[in-house]
Formats: C-alpha cells, structure tokens, sequence
C-alpha cells in the first residue's frame, strides 16, 4: 500500500540526498580515483581532417624518460582489437544495410578527422607521457576534406563501404500522399533549416582507467560512463577485450553526460589494452581542447520542409528532406538519431493526416556525431515549430490560435509515423502557459520596449517528445541491437533497511534521491534507510543505463517489480508471524496487520524473521528478503508542453536578450518537483545555448576552429532571466507510476521557440542557429533593405 | 626539483615538485584533496576556483610555486571536518544548486569570494554578471543564483575564514 503526500513520497521537494559528499568535495568521480602503479596515457591525434598514415615513428618518443610504451593503430590490429561499432542497424529505402565503416580505437591507415587517435604515450606521468607524445613522428599523406553535409554526397570518398559517403538514404511515410497534400493544399509554407551543431561539453571531461589483474586474467575500467553494462557488453563481445565476465566496469559519480557519455569510445579501449600491455593501470583524463575533439558532437542537419495547409489553416501534409552528418565514424547510437528518434516526432503535437521524410545520413570528415541531449527530437521540434509559426504569420493566424486548430484531441492517437500517442492535454499546457506568462501584457511590454529602441518579440513552441524508449521488441522491429528494458534488485537488509540496485546511472538527475523517494512511500521506511546502488557491473547484474529520459519512466517501473514481489514475500513472513493467513495480512504505512484485528508486526520486526527465519521451516518458505524484476515498456512515454520566450533584440547592435521564458509541461507523475524543475531549466539553458550562442565551426580544411571554451560560446548565468516553470499532467497509461520523463524537454522545446520569438521580434524569418548579435544584426539590416527596396 | 611549502586548509605543507606543476594538481595529486576540479584548460569554466591569501584564484591557472608561502582555502576546509555545512554549501544543498555537482565546489567558492567583495545583500543581476568565470552545464544557473543570495544572507556574522 502507498501513503500519498508522505514528507519523503512521491510528489515531495525532498532534499537531495547526495548533495552533501557534493558541496563538501567528496564526491568521488573517476579522476579522483587513483590506482596503486597508475600510468598515464597521452594521445597522439591526427591534426589533418583526412590524411593517409605512411608512417608512424615512435623510437625518439620511447626514448624519452618516464616512457613505458608507445602503441600505434598497427600494434592493436595485430593483437586483435576489434573496432567500434554502430548498435542501431538502419536500412535504406532500397533495402540495403547501413553501410559503416571499419572504426578502429586507433587508427592504423588513414586519419578521417582531426583529433583521429594515431597513437598513445603511455609515461609514469602525465607530464612524461605528454612530452614523448611530442615526439611521435606521422608521416601523412593529406587527402581532400569534407565538413559540410550539405556536400558530403559530392566530396572525395572517406570510406571503402560508403560510395558518396553516403551512409543510408532512409524514408518514413507516404511519400505519393505527402505530395498530393502540398499539390492541392490552400497554402504550403516552406523553409530551408540548418540545425547547427553542438559540442555536449558536459563540465566533467571524459577519463578512463584501464586494470588488468593478471592473477585473475581480469579487467576492470573506471570510466565516465552513463550505461556501464553496455559499455562491458560492446568491449567484450564486439572489441573482444576480455569475456563479459572477466571484464568489470565502474562509473563511479559522473560529472554530467547530456548523451555524450552514452558512448563506447577509443579511449577506454585503448586503457584497458594498453593496460594489459603494461601491466600496469593506465589512466587517460581528458582535457578540455581534447573534449572538442574526441567527444561526439550533436545534431548538424540540413533541412528543407514543406507544411501544407487546408482550410481553417488546417494542416494537411508535411514533407521533410534531411541529409544528417554522422561525422567520420559511425558512433555507438548514432544511425538512430536522425532516423527513429527524428523523423517519428514530426507530427507533432498536431493531427497531421499525411507525413513523408526523407533522411541521407553522410560521413564527413569531423568528429563523430551522436546523441545529445534529446537527440532527433529537438531537430524534429524546430522543423515542426518554426514551420507551424512561420505558416501562422503567412496565413495571419494567431500562432497560439492555428496551434489550436491543430491540436490532438483525442487519445490514443495513432500518428503517419509509427508513433502511437498515449495521454496529452495540449491545451491545457497552452493556456495555463498563455496564462503564466502574461501573454495579454506582451503588446504593452512591446510598446514599452519600443520606447526604449528594442525590439520586443514572442515565442511558443507546443513540443512533444518520445521518452522511455521503448519496448524491447519494438526498437527491436526497428533496427536496434539491444533491448531497452530495465532492471532492478531490492535487498532488505535484517534490520529493514534497503538497498535498490538499479540498471540507471545518475550523473546529476538525483536518482538516490528519487529512487530512495519511491521505497520509502512504497514501505513506509525513513527515507534515509534506502540506498541506491548504481554504477558497477559486479554489483549490479545487468542495466541499459540513463538516457532518453528513461530512468523515472522505465528504470523507476523495474522497482516497482520488485517491490511488488518484496511485499509479497513480507506478507508470507508476518503470516507466519502472526499465526494468520497470509490473505489476511494488510501492509500500510511500514506495518502488517492482521485485517480486522489489532494483531500487528512493524516492518523492521518483519525483515528480521525474514532473516533469522525461526517461525517458518525451509519446506514453508525460502529465508530472506531479497527481490530483484526486469521491466520492459509496453510503450514510449510521450512529454510534451508548450514553452514561450519572449526576447528584447537591440537592433543597432543586433544583441538579443531573453527577458522571460514560461515552460509548461506534461511529465505525467512527478516525483520531485524541485529536481523536475532544475531538469527543465538546464534543458531550457542548453536549448537556449543552442539557439543563441553555440555552435561547432569547421573551417574547409576540417579544422574545429570552435574548440575551446574561449572560442565555443558556453551559456552562461548572465543569459538567463528567472524562468518561470509549471506543470500540468495527465498520467502515463503506459507504466505503473504514470511518469512520462523531463530530462530532455527544455532542451527539445527551447530552440524554436528563441528562433519565433527572434524572428517575431526582427520581422524576417531568414535567421540561422545560433542568432548571435552579428547574425540578428546582419538580418535587421537584409530585412530593412529588402524592405527599401521593395519600396 | 624546488621545494613548495604553504598552509592549506590550515596545515603547514611541504613538498618538492616539479616547476611547471600546476596549484590544482598539487591539491588533487600530491594532497589527494580531490574536491577541486578540472574542467576546462583555457581559465574559463571556474571548477578549480580556490582562496589563495582570501582571494579566489582559479587553480588551474596558478602555479604551485606561486602559491609557495600562501595559504590555501579549498572546498574541503570551507567548513570544520564535523561541523555543521559553511552557509554557502548549505544554501547549495536547500535551493538545489547543483545536479552533477561537478561544478559545485568551484561555485560556492567563488560565492563565498562574492560576499567578501561585495556583501550579504547579493541581487539577481550582481550574482550573474559575477557568475561570469563559473561554468555550470546543469542548472541553467537558476538555482545556484538562488542559493548565492541566500547563502549571501545566511552568511551574515560569520567570519572569514583561513
């Protein structure tokens, strides 16, 4: 039985419990971990975006003091090192497989961006390893780069397997009916997007410590990982490492992750190779300018849509044409973003009758391109919101009125891209949005703004996502190469306390906060006699990790399996107890009562006997308290809710500043509110990062001009106004809690509507990602001259 | 290699390092205080923020031997071993000032700094122009400016510490 409204339940703004090791300092994240004989490793990386390697001299570099090794791309192929490999198999639309590229950990013939690992320094320390890495002599061979997708499919061939470096030429839906719809259609807005590309910069660079026990013919990587189980799961059964169980990952805290730490990445390979090599613990800790070239980026689509609509701005079709940038090699989850987790959310929160999407993934020459932060569905929520409010200026509808017209109203709704919409309420995040944000004060804060010389503009953006992903068997259907369920085990300790083992990993969501809530509502225990245990593949049997939004929606839902099985096996015990039947027994508030008497056992009496076993014999029941219950999805959870920015652009000087931000959205249960609300205002700030500021910038040489943070624009405190942030809810019918997710939403939401509010603000939709002051200004100025001329 | 010797977190160290050793690796690597951290190499991301002689310095930007004869203040020593949090963690913890907390340490220290400067009365737009060093990925920085003007507050009557 559950006790709703409890100070430490589900629904209350309890206090993280891991803070305190936190702001004291004692967190314990995987550089501060120091291994007994620990070596240092220092990468040697192609500084040419695509070169033929002739030649790799490493003699002076192993010459050098303090050097241990010096290991070339040609070493790990001869030891047999596999590659890296792509999980999510993706067909085109002619039936042939995704055509991916032999990914070595280091390369061996050929360099296919900068930052490309060509070797490792492996010293006493890091200032050794560092110096000899200087001395590593690569003869290259410089060959033509590509950077821009755009001109991928026309460029010199970076990959045997991928003629015009084209990786697939994926469709979803209808096209002849997408068509017809834009033929006979009243009016078709059209718009040409580039959704730039980001850099996840997570404050905790990557590190990786690699330890071969040569006692045991065992390894074990420390690593900043978000999914370590299958982390071990691609080095063992695809690197061919080590088998799975004489390999043992740990991701101890981790310092954020945003999808860039989802990944299996050279450099822990390399570790725990090198390691064996050694026979020493090697550590490799990232720097910041390395981060930029070795972490996987995110987004970087160009796009052309086409939004018909009808009558009554009825829409009546969509058609999206997209070539995604994959970069050089095809990284762990990346043929899945542009495709299922992009092309599915195109509907929308709207009754869309017909959708057709086209999507060629390329290979360039730039750092791996993956998942970050919403992955596909941010991409997918600017196409959909910039088309849908341009469409509402070109029709001279109210953008919050055509959205309107345009709502889902009724659930479930099946979507003409495989998605089946669950439970929503748009309107109601619309006008409790309208409302929060004072939407009938904007024409008097214009006019004030006016005064003043600013250019005040508005923004929404009614954003859905697919969180939860999804059930086994569907992602399966759909190309995926692991299941997407999640575990858990409860151990009840004799006397009562609890430790959840749980498949997540936090890395700044507050999971031992949230789970530990979960228990202590479910068993009426002090939420400080829960632990959660995460992180570790030798305590944790098996896991999918966190990403997606997954963890409350999917890995919470595996607690309660558990848990459910845990009060039923209690109930045995108090049965036997309380010399009662065991259908008597009751469970509420952390005691059994035998129904109808005032013959009671409270929780701690329970665990004990559980234990100690002395009312019941072996033949009667198994002694302990210990259960532990996979869960899989029946579906995704669909978030959604509507986000209006509203922006002051100085036109002289072309600054833009967000002067409010209300978000309003869906997550279905909420279990803390006050981690809900800062998962949504760091997603906010990211999405804003994205729309204002950031933005990776290649040179046509395939250098990363954008790489550091004096040249890639972080957001910072000074961008942000106080957002304003509320919920509405209508429960998820697909998992036991009603959760739907939040981790992502700000950051899917936020993009379209800066961009509406900018363009609102300036009068011209022609306006790229991120809107520096210099983009805004240089589109005032085309605006007004277009505008002169036309005169 | 040249001897180093400074107070951190009010005891007397000594040690012989290499020249070009870095304030934050001496803390983390010789003292093992692991609480500072790295999180960019270019002196803009501020997870390395400690008090050197009271003044925040960013440690990944000073050297060791520039530190000789100082004392050091780092995360650790902010508040006594078995009392209570400093204010400024405190106030981090309640207004849910951090998510990975990767960032935390050099956050409160660099808050701390901010009222010694300029105050207990800290308002929204001080708190982020003065932000301007420290990089937070998580929080879109609502909360910790948040938790700087309550912890400004709460540090009302305390005393600088070493």
């Amino acid at each position: 039985m559950t006790t709703p409204g409890s100070a430490t339940g589900i629904g209350a703004a309890v206090r993280r419990k891991e803070d305190f090791r936190f702001v004291t300092g004692k967190g314990q994240y995987t550089d501060d971990i120091s291994r007994p004989g620990e070596t240092r490793a220092m990468f040697v990386r192609s500084p040419h975006a695509h070169a033929r390697i002739k030649r790799v001299d490493v003699k002076a570099a192993a010459a050098m003091p303090g050097v241990l090794a010096v290991l070339t791309g040609a070493e790990l192929a001869a030891d047999k090192i596999g590659n890296l490999i792509c999980g999510w198999l993706i067909h085109s639309k002619d039936g042939s497989p995704m055509k991916m590229a032999p990914h070595p950990a280091i390369a061996a013939s050929k360099a296919c961006y900068v930052g490309d690992p060509v070797a490792v320094v492996v010293g006493e320390t890091l200032s050794q390893a560092r110096d000899a890495a200087e001395k590593v002599t690569v003869d290259y061979e410089v060959l033509p780069a590509v950077t821009d997708p755009g001109k991928a499919q026309s460029a010199a061939q970076i990959h045997e397997v991928a003629p015009k470096n084209t990786i697939y030429q994926w469709h979803l839906g209808d096209a002849k009916a997408a068509d017809a719809a834009i033929k006979s259609a009243k009016h078709v807005t059209r718009l040409d997007i580039v959704n730039n590309r980001l850099v996840p910069n997570a404050m905790e660079p990557r590190v990786a410590i690699g330890e071969y026990d040569r006692g045991n013919d065992g390894f074990t990587l420390w690593n900043t990982t978000q999914n370590p189980h299958v982390a071990r799961l691609v080095i063992s059964a695809f690197v061919g490492m080590a088998p799975e169980h004489k390999l043992r990952v740990i991701a101890p805290d981790v310092g954020g992750g945003f999808g860039s730490k989802i990944f299996i990445y050279p450099e822990e390979v390399v570790c725990l190779w090198a390691s064996k090599k050694v026979g020493r613990p090697v550590k490799w800790t990232c720097d910041r300018s390395e981060a930029f070239l070795a972490d996987a980026h995110g987004r970087d689509h160009v796009t052309h849509a086409e939004m018909a609509f009808g009558d009554d701005g009825k829409i009546v079709g969509l058609k999206v044409k997209t070539i995604a940038n994959l970069g050089a090699y095809m990284s762990t989850f990346s043929s899945s973003i542009p495709t299922y987790l992009y092309a599915t959310l195109l509907s929308g929160q709207y009754d869309i009758p017909t959708i057709y999407c086209e999507v060629d993934a390329v290979y360039t020459n730039t750092v791996p391109v993956d998942a970050y932060r919403g992955a596909g569905r941010p991409e997918a929520t600017f196409v959909v919101e910039r088309l849908v409010e341009v469409g509402a200026r070109e029709l001279g509808i109210d953008p919050g009125d055509l959205r309107k017209r345009n709502f889902i109203k009724s659930f479930p709704h099946q979507t003409p891209v495989i998605m089946t919409y669950d439970a929503g309420d748009y309107q109601a995040s619309l006008k409790k949005a309208l409302e929060l944000g004072d939407v009938k004060g904007f024409g008097k804060r214009k006019r004030e703004s006016a005064r003043a010389g600013k250019l005040r503009g508005i923004g929404y953006s009614t954003y859905i996502e697919a969180c939860g992903i999804a059930p086994s068997q569907a992602v399966g259907s759909l190309g995926a190469g692991v299941g997407l369920w999640e575990s858990a085990e409860v151990r009840v300790n004799p006397t009562g306390s609890v430790e959840v083992l749980t498949g997540c990993h936090s890395h700044g969501q507050g999971h031992e906060t949230t789970f530990a809530q979960l228990v202590s509502e479910r068993l009426g225990v002090p939420i400080d006699t829960v632990s959660i245990v995460h992180g570790d593949t030798d305590k944790v049997q098996f896991g999918m990790g966190t990403y997606g939004s997954r963890s409350g929606a999917v890995g919470m839902s595996a607690i309660v399996k558990a848990l459910d099985k845990v009060e039923a096996k209690a109930k045995k015990v108090a049965a036997f107890m309380l010399e009662a039947a065991e259908g008597d027994i009751e469970f509420k508030d952390g005691k059994f009562t035998v129904a109808g008497t005032d013959k009671s056992a409270a929780w701690g009496e329970v665990t004990l006997n559980a234990y100690v076993a002395h009312k019941f014999t072996g033949a009667q029941l198994e002694p302990g308290l210990k259960e532990g219950a996979f869960y899989d999805p029946t579906n995704f959870t669909f978030p959604a809710g509507c986000h209006i920015c509203e922006v002051e652009v100085d036109p002289d000087t072309g600054r833009t500043e967000i002067v409010g931000w209300t978000a309003v959205d869906d997550f279905g249960t909420v279990v803390n509110p006050m981690i809900v609300e800062g998962q949504v205002h760091g997603g906010v700030a990211q999405g804003v990062g994205q729309a204002l500021l950031e933005g990776a910038v290649y040179d046509t040489d395939g250098q990363l001009v954008s790489g550091s943070f004096m040249d890639y624009s972080m957001p910072k405190a000074e961008n942000f106004p106080m957002l304003k942030v509320g919920t509405t809810m209508t429960r998820c019918p697909g998992n036991p809690l009603g959760i739907k997710g939040c981790g992502e939403a700000g950051a899917i939401a936020a993009p379209a509507a800066v961009i509406n509010a900018i363009t609102d603000a300036i009068g011209t939709e022609d306006l790229a990602m991120p809107a520096t002051a210099q983009a805004v200004w240089a589109a005032v100025r085309k605006a007004a001259k277009m505008q002169r001329a036309a005169e | 290699m040249p001897a180093v010797s400074m107070t951190v977190n009010g005891k007397a160290v000594t040690a012989d390092v290499d020249p070009r050793t870095l304030l934050v690796q001496f803390l983390r690597e010789h003292l093992r205080l692991t609480g500072t951290h790295v999180g960019c190499d270019t002196s803009q991301c501020g997870a390395c923020v400690v008090h050197l002689n009271g003044i925040a310095v960013k440690s990944c930007t000073t050297l060791a031997l520039q530190a000789d004869g100082g004392s050091v203040l780092t995360i650790e020593g902010l508040a006594a071993p078995d009392g209570p949090l400093h204010p400024m963690q405190e106030a981090f913890r309640e207004h849910h000032g951090l998510q990975c907390g990767y960032c935390t340490p050099g956050m409160v220290m660099t808050a701390v700094d901010m009222v010694y400067r300029l105050g207990n009365e800290l308002d929204e737009h001080t708190i982020r122009q003065e932000l301007d060093g420290n990089l937070c990925r998580c929080t879109g920085y609502h909360n910790i400016v948040k938790a700087i003007a309550a912890g400004a507050k709460a540090m009302k009557g305390t005393s600088k510490a070493a």
